[in-house]
């Protein structure tokens, strides 16, 4: 990984280039740094100073190539271990777009930090070694991937040097994930053989592998369509802020302020205040630019109503005809995050959109073992980095959606209130039980 | 056609907006850092686009160290008049002078690890909760690892390995007593990005990120102004170079970079360009060990 001086090209980004946020996952080993390396190498993203810092550490430690995971290992424990302990955020960009990467450590005792990462992610990389196939991580990941919704999968099967390029060995892998991904409500997945060691189609295209036909990595980065992920349709507009300036100048103002979390708002529009049920017409929506036509998700706006409402933080604006579930029995799949167990009768606060409620958990479905996709509905709790199905009932109404219809009005975090520990990331499923 | 697309800075915009929405709206007593540095110069923007025509939800707080660029403490005063907001300089002099601090002697002193004890002092007087930073995580590799609301314990500590999960764009704003948090609304943003986006908003910056002619000396292959606390090292002479800053700092780390980029375009052009990070290039407090950064995070520096 010597050679080239790198030279960092002027980014001439295209006026309005999407923003692509990705995680990469896989099992320990399966060298998920190394190809964060090996992109940001490619695309010219490392600068001299950080690189050569990579360089004299590998030396010093004696690693017979340039470590590239070094570049990402940013903790002194990650480094004294060799491990990926927490996520860390990345960016680069190439004309086409911009993108965020969340390198998400394999270790199983950091499942959480896992989901942490692919929470926001539009797309996710699952690593798989070439020479060992799937592994139960690997599984794992891609479940977790599915179950967060990420909506782009792309299975990057690495390691093909050490196969000696063989077609046969990625096809193999590719029908054992098929197979397996048949059970995962996932649309799009991609499957390419790379090395991200040496740089096979991970930037360019690979002459050592002359039999696959689909495009390198970054390409597909580049082109895959993520526009249709958000949800268009259903109106959504947790109230987070009011602004009401106390001053001369603006005596009767009142804004309400938010991110458009669904569809598209337009001036003119009757909407629905919720919990109160109080209609009104949307007058104005304003930023700090001016006024706006629409606003659609993820824009932060200020939504002025023709009627004075009693609207506050926590509310949510939508259309009458269109309103998500309200209930207070709320059924959803968890990922379980903290040491003590969660059990039946668990108190804990609740935080969806932008409210807070208490919640009691009321009953343990089941747990899933994330390699078989078996349920197991006997358990009487759920242990640190264990996903499964759990009902709670909440002090006050949440008024929300299927998680697999809108991310953001379909999730939720569950915090122990004695520690202000996050304890679980909730995805909740269409109807209460 | 409109094809209902955010362009990425408007997106990192409206992202940057929510998480200072959801500060203010959860958190009692937030302050926002004010350097007169670009990256805080963005945050005042962004405050602005938050909950403008209102007053900011919190006042704005310099830490002061006495060795900043006098350009940009110019500017730090007549940006927040302009804004109308209210401004708290917490002064690592005074920290020195009330002997909380001892300052490092010699010509290589700095004082810019002072500045820990000063701010967690006053995040303490004032009994904030929340102090609002312009840090990003591409900017060093501990950053790189920090969440957006960064809890720090009741000694101002940063802990590594136990931060909280991050989910979604639900943040967990709770804390107990004497608890803060550190709150990094542009955390996903690059170097290139809040060049972008002063451009993009035409947002005035201190004279000295622009080239001009200056007096400096060089010391460890990098370019320090001279001041008027400045000893020389044996060798060491002051000569006039025309430069410009690309970080804002304490003068006595802060270190300069030839350059002839008189505009925001050229700023940019080099900027893009430039084979260093920004911290690698001017910053030298960053080069004491391996993991500097995150040993002073774990202290409470900012």
């Amino acid at each position: 990984m010597s050679g080239d001086l790198i030279s960092r090209e002027p980014i001439a980004m295209e006026e309005g280039a999407e923003l692509l946020r990705f995680s990469t996952c896989g099992s320990v080993d399966d060298g998920k740094s190394t190809l964060i390396g090996r992109l940001l190498y490619d695309t010219k993203s490392i600068f001299e100073d950080q690189l050569q810092h990579v360089e004299d550490v590998s030396r010093r430690r004696g690693d017979e190539y340039t470590n590239l995971a070094l570049l990402t290992d940013g903790l002194r424990a990650e480094r004294e271990q060799g491990i990926t302990i927490d996520v860390a955020y990345r960016y680069f960009a190439t004309p086409r777009r911009k993108f965020i990467i969340a390198d998400t450590p394999g270790h199983i005792q950091y499942t959480r930090n896992m989901v942490t990462g692919a929470s926001t992610a539009n797309l996710a990389i699952v690593l798989v070694d070439a020479r060992k196939g799937l592994v139960e991580q690997s599984r794992r990941h891609s479940f977790i991937a599915s179950l967060l919704r990420i909506p782009h999968i792309v299975f990057a099967v690495n390691k093909m040097d050490l196969v000696g390029w063989d077609e046969g060995v990625f096809r193999k892998i590719e029908a054992e994930f098929r197979n397996f991904a048949s059970k995962l409500d996932v649309q799009d997945i991609a499957f390419i053989p790379v090395s991200a060691l040496h740089g096979d189609n991970v930037v360019t295209r690979s002459e050592n592998m002359p039999w696959y036909q689909g495009a390198p990595l970054l390409h597909h980065l580049e082109t895959v369509h993520i526009a249709s992920d958000r949800n268009m349709i259903d109106v959504r507009f947790p109230v987070q802020w009011v602004i009401r300036p106390q001053s001369a100048e603006h005596p009767d103002y009142r804004g309400y302020a938010g991110v458009v979390s669904g569809g598209i708002l337009k001036p003119g529009d009757e909407v629905v205040a919720l919990p109160s049920g109080f209609t009104s017409r949307i007058k104005k929506i304003e930023t700090f630019d001016g006024p706006v036509d629409e606003a659609f998700s993820p824009m932060s706006v200020i939504v002025h109503l023709e009627d004075e409402l009693d609207v506050s933080r926590g509310d949510m604006l939508c259309r009458p005809s269109n309103k998500p579930v309200v209930g207070q029995d709320l059924d959803a799949m968890v990922c379980w995050m903290a040491d003590q167990p969660l059990t039946p009768k668990s108190r804990l606060a609740l935080k969806h959109t932008t409210r807070w409620v208490r919640a009691m958990v009321t009953n343990i479905s089941y747990k899933l073992d994330v390699n078989t996709l078996h349920r197991n509905e006997s358990v009487p709790s759920l242990g640190l980095n264990d996903i499964g199905r759990i009902q709670l009932r909440t002090t006050a109404p949440l008024f929300y959606d299927e998680y697999r219809r809108n991310r953001t009005t379909g999730s939720f975090v569950l915090v122990d209130e004695s520690t202000n520990a996050t304890v679980a990331a909730g995805m909740l499923l269409s109807e209460p039980r | 056609m409109i094809s209902y697309q955010l362009g990425h800075l408007k997106a990192l915009e409206a992202e940057a907006v929510h998480i200072l929405r959801e500060m203010a709206a959860e958190r009692e007593r937030p302050v926002l850092l004010f350097s007169g540095g670009k990256d805080s110069i963005v945050l005042l923007r962004l405050a602005e686009k938050a909950f403008r025509p209102a007053r900011f939800p919190f006042p704005i707080m310099h830490v002061d160290t006495g060795h900043n660029f006098p350009e940009a403490i110019e500017f730090r005063d007549r940006r927040v008049k302009e804004l109308g907001e209210r401004l708290i300089v917490a002064s690592v002099e005074e920290s020195i002078a009330k002997g909380r601090v001892v300052e490092e002697k010699g010509p290589r002193a700095s004082r810019n690890r002072l500045q820990t004890t000063t701010l967690l002092d006053a995040i303490e007087e004032h009994q904030f909760d929340a102090a609002i930073g312009g840090a990003r995580r591409d900017e060093e590799r501990a950053r790189a690892k920090e969440r957006i609301f960064s809890h720090r314990d009741e000694f101002g500590q940063w802990d590594p390995k136990n931060q909280r999960p991050e989910l979604w764009n639900l943040y967990n704003t709770r804390l107990r007593k004497g608890e803060h948090f550190r709150v990094f609304p542009i955390s996903n943003w690059t170097e290139l990005d809040v060049w972008a986006y002063i451009r993009e908003e035409k947002l005035e910056i201190p004279s000295i990120y622009y080239s001009h002619e200056r007096e400096v000396f060089e010391r460890d292959g990098m370019l320090y102004s001279r001041a008027h606390f400045t000893e020389l090292l044996p060798g060491e002479r002051f000569f006039r170079e025309i430069v410009r800053f690309r970080t804002v700092g304490d003068m006595s780390c802060t270190g300069a970079v030839r350059s002839g980029a008189r505009t925001i375009e050229e700023v940019i052009e080099e900027v893009a360009a430039s084979r260093v990070t920004e911290r690698g290039a001017t910053r030298a407090d960053d080069r004491f060990t391996e993991a500097a950064m995150e040993d002073r995070k774990k202290e409470g520096y900012f």
